[in-house]
């Protein structure tokens, strides 16, 4: 199968006045086509600017892409020219965000909303695409097709603006789809249909999903291939089953623990010890051996590198090191 | 987690609409401003307003402005119900006619600085860089300068010139909205600088929109209320500032009557005491005007915009 995104090398920096936060460090990842990748980690490892990146949202003047390269289908986007890239987002590759009530905007109706991308990339009349709408509204699951294209955003739950939102990503039928944190601002009820939905599309369509999440459970249930983010860097990769079932990192570890079981009580749920570290005060470490309970000297002078670990896993970790480096 | 092992997605059907559909922001924001008593009084004055000046000349037999020598500064009476000038004119005709003129120059001139400003605070707020920095520091410039002082050069500049009467009216206008533009468009700005920062703009990036769409349907819409606030006051702001020009003999000229320069034409010691029809029915006029107007205003701001205070 081919790739339909490669990511290699990518540096997102943000240049501030306490100094250079480097939230995404030497990043790299592939998505095939038809397949579900998964970035997890904890809030601020990096998971929305590496999103960010390859859709171009990372602006200036203090965010950068200082380096790397984003292949989609083998076109480097970083090199494109704004009209280029323009053609390519919403068309080929789209994106849903976490927060489906501020994602709309509140004084067009979601009808208008949803033809824009159809209008714009499929060049369709207004007629067309109006009709096209209705079905899509229909398509996520929602009835009263109609009268829902009319209403605004207000007017609509945080589910159903969820549900919205797929429709105007999944119009243009893409190729790639970017979901950050699609459930996190939901019901729990709500959020299992939503993923089931995309899991449902994806599978009917063959699209791509790059989906980041910090919950485990949408790991479990919807990944192929999961990339462990921390502190802007991957410190773990592999397929799910193999990941799941044989962590390497003592972070994935960690994070695997402190996921809840089902019928399985524990008196109190494990979390990490410790914080993120500040990402304006990272030196040449591992960034995680503050909280490691493995934690050796050289974590604490010398960062592993991404390796293979065998089992199709990639790890980077110095207990991993078959020869401790002087 | 258990939360995965969800059922079909049709399962959604049962989510129920949170509020009555089609029941539009416009349509939410009219109700609300017609429960608003004092705003909708002030709408009445502004509307008698106009109504008054563009439909009452036609039923008074006195609008052909002739000289009448026989009734010069003639108290009010049955004939003339406001009395008559020093050249025995009617004055509640005049007064219509000068409503005319100044009603539609501070119209006008608010249309042309509404246009200019928002167009100019548009482009500061949404291109920024270089764009931003000459538009904002033009209107800076005519911000730090007040505007009364300005618009009395510009009227001193027009006199020295001699520029025709006929056209002064439209160059009025004109000095207006020179003035007029810039605090429009620098709210504008203020307020593309917040919108484009917004999540459903960023979403618009993310559908690969073009400017002109993310421009004209997804930022202009929501600017319609800040702009119809500013736009109320700035009619006040316009017919003040033309009465004043025109009471100091800078503004439109007589013959053409406004209410500024009829109260000029009744500036002196005899008229002021001696024959006061002269000069209260088009103070009157502006005071009430603007004062509607501006409560008017404050009413729409409250239901459009009930963040931005003041
Ligand atoms: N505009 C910004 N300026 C400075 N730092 C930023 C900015 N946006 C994000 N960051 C930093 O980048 C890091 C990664 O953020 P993010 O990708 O949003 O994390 P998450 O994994 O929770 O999605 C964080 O440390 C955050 O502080
Ligand atoms: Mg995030």
């Amino acid at each position: 199968m081919s790739n339909v995104l490669e990511i290699e090398h990518l540096s997102t920096h943000f240049h501030t006045e306490e100094g250079v936060v480097r939230a995404v460090d030497d990043v790299g990842l592939q998505v095939r086509q038809g397949e579900i990748v998964c970035i997890v980690g904890e809030s601020g490892s990096g998971k929305s600017i590496t999103a960010m990146s390859v859709m171009g949202l990372v602006e200036g003047p203090a965010g950068r892409v200082a380096g790397g390269r984003i292949a989609f289908d083998g076109i480097d986007l970083l090199k494109l020219g704004r009209n280029e890239l323009r053609t390519i987002r919403g068309n080929e590759i789209a994106m849903i965000f976490q927060e489906p009530m501020t994602s709309l905007n509140p004084v067009l109706k979601i009808g208008e909303q949803l033809m824009e991308p159809l209008i714009e990339h499929r060049k369709m009349s207004k007629k067309a695409a109006r009709k096209r709408a209705i079905e899509l509204i229909g398509e996520v699951g929602i009835s009263r097709a109609e009268q829902i294209a009319d209403s605004y955003p207000h007017e609509l739950s945080g589910g159903m603006l969820q549900r919205i939102m797929i429709a105007i990503a999944i119009s243009c039928e893409p190729k790639l789809l970017i979901a950050d944190e699609p459930t996190t601002a939901l019901d729990v009820t709500i959020q299992a249909q939503i993923l089931d939905m995309l899991r449902r599309f994806k599978e009917e369509s063959g699209m791509s999903i790059l989906l980041i999440t910090h919950d485990l459970g949408v790991v479990a249930e919807m990944a192929d291939y999961v990339v462990v983010m921390y502190a802007g860097k991957v410190v773990e990769e592999g397929e799910v089953v193999a990941l799941f079932e044989n962590p390497q990192h003592p972070y994935t570890k960690g994070l695997l623990k402190s996921k809840p079981i089902i019928n399985q009580r524990q008196d109190e749920l494990y979390s990490i010890p410790g914080q993120v570290p500040n990402p304006l005060e990272l030196t040449p470490s591992c960034y995680f051996h503050d909280r490691c309970a493995y934690c050796m000297d050289i974590c604490r002078t010398q960062q592993p590198v991404l390796k293979d670990a065998g089992n199709g896993q990639k790890v980077a970790c110095w207990l991993n090191e078959e020869v401790t480096p002087v | 987690m258990s939360t995965i092992h969800a059922e079909e997605a049709g399962a959604a059907k049962a989510v129920p609409v949170r509020t009555a559909p089609h029941a539009s922001m416009w349509r939410q924001s009219l109700r609300r401003l017609l429960k608003n008593k004092l705003a909708m009084l002030g709408f009445a004055v502004v509307a008698f307003m106009f109504a008054a000046c563009f439909i009452g000349p036609l039923f008074s037999p006195y609008t052909d402005n002739k000289i009448n020598m026989a009734v010069m500064n003639n108290a009010p009476s049955l004939k003339h119900w406001l009395g008559t000038d020093a050249l025995g004119r009617d004055v509640l005709a005049r007064v219509l006619l000068a409503g005319r003129i100044s009603l539609t120059v501070g119209l006008a001139s608010m249309v042309l600085s509404v246009f200019v400003g928002t167009l100019l605070g548009v482009i500061a707020g949404y291109y920024r860089g270089v764009v931003d920095q000459l538009v904002m520091r033009l209107a800076d410039l005519l911000l730090t300068i007040p505007s009364l002082p300005l618009l009395f050069i510009f009227g001193a500049l027009l006199s020295e010139w001699k520029v025709p009467t006929d056209y002064r009216m439209y160059i009025v206008m004109l000095m207006l909205s020179i003035v007029g533009w810039p605090g429009l468009a620098r709210m504008v700005r203020g307020q593309m600088l917040s919108l484009r920062e917004r999540e459903y703009m960023q979403a618009t990036v993310v559908l690969g929109l073009r400017d002109r769409r993310k421009l004209f349907n997804h930022l202009l819409p929501n600017l319609v209320p800040l702009i119809i606030v500013i736009a109320t006051f700035n009619i006040g702001g316009a017919i003040l500032s033309e009465s004043v020009l025109s009471y100091f003999g800078l503004g439109v000229m007589a013959p053409t009557p406004t209410w500024g320069n009829m109260i000029d034409a009744a500036n002196n010691m005899i008229d002021f005491q001696d024959h006061p029809w002269l000069w209260i029915p088009p103070g009157f006029s502006i005071f009430a005007t603007v004062i509607a107007i501006n409560i008017f205003g404050d009413g729409l701001r409250d239901v459009l915009d009930p963040k931005q205070k003041r």
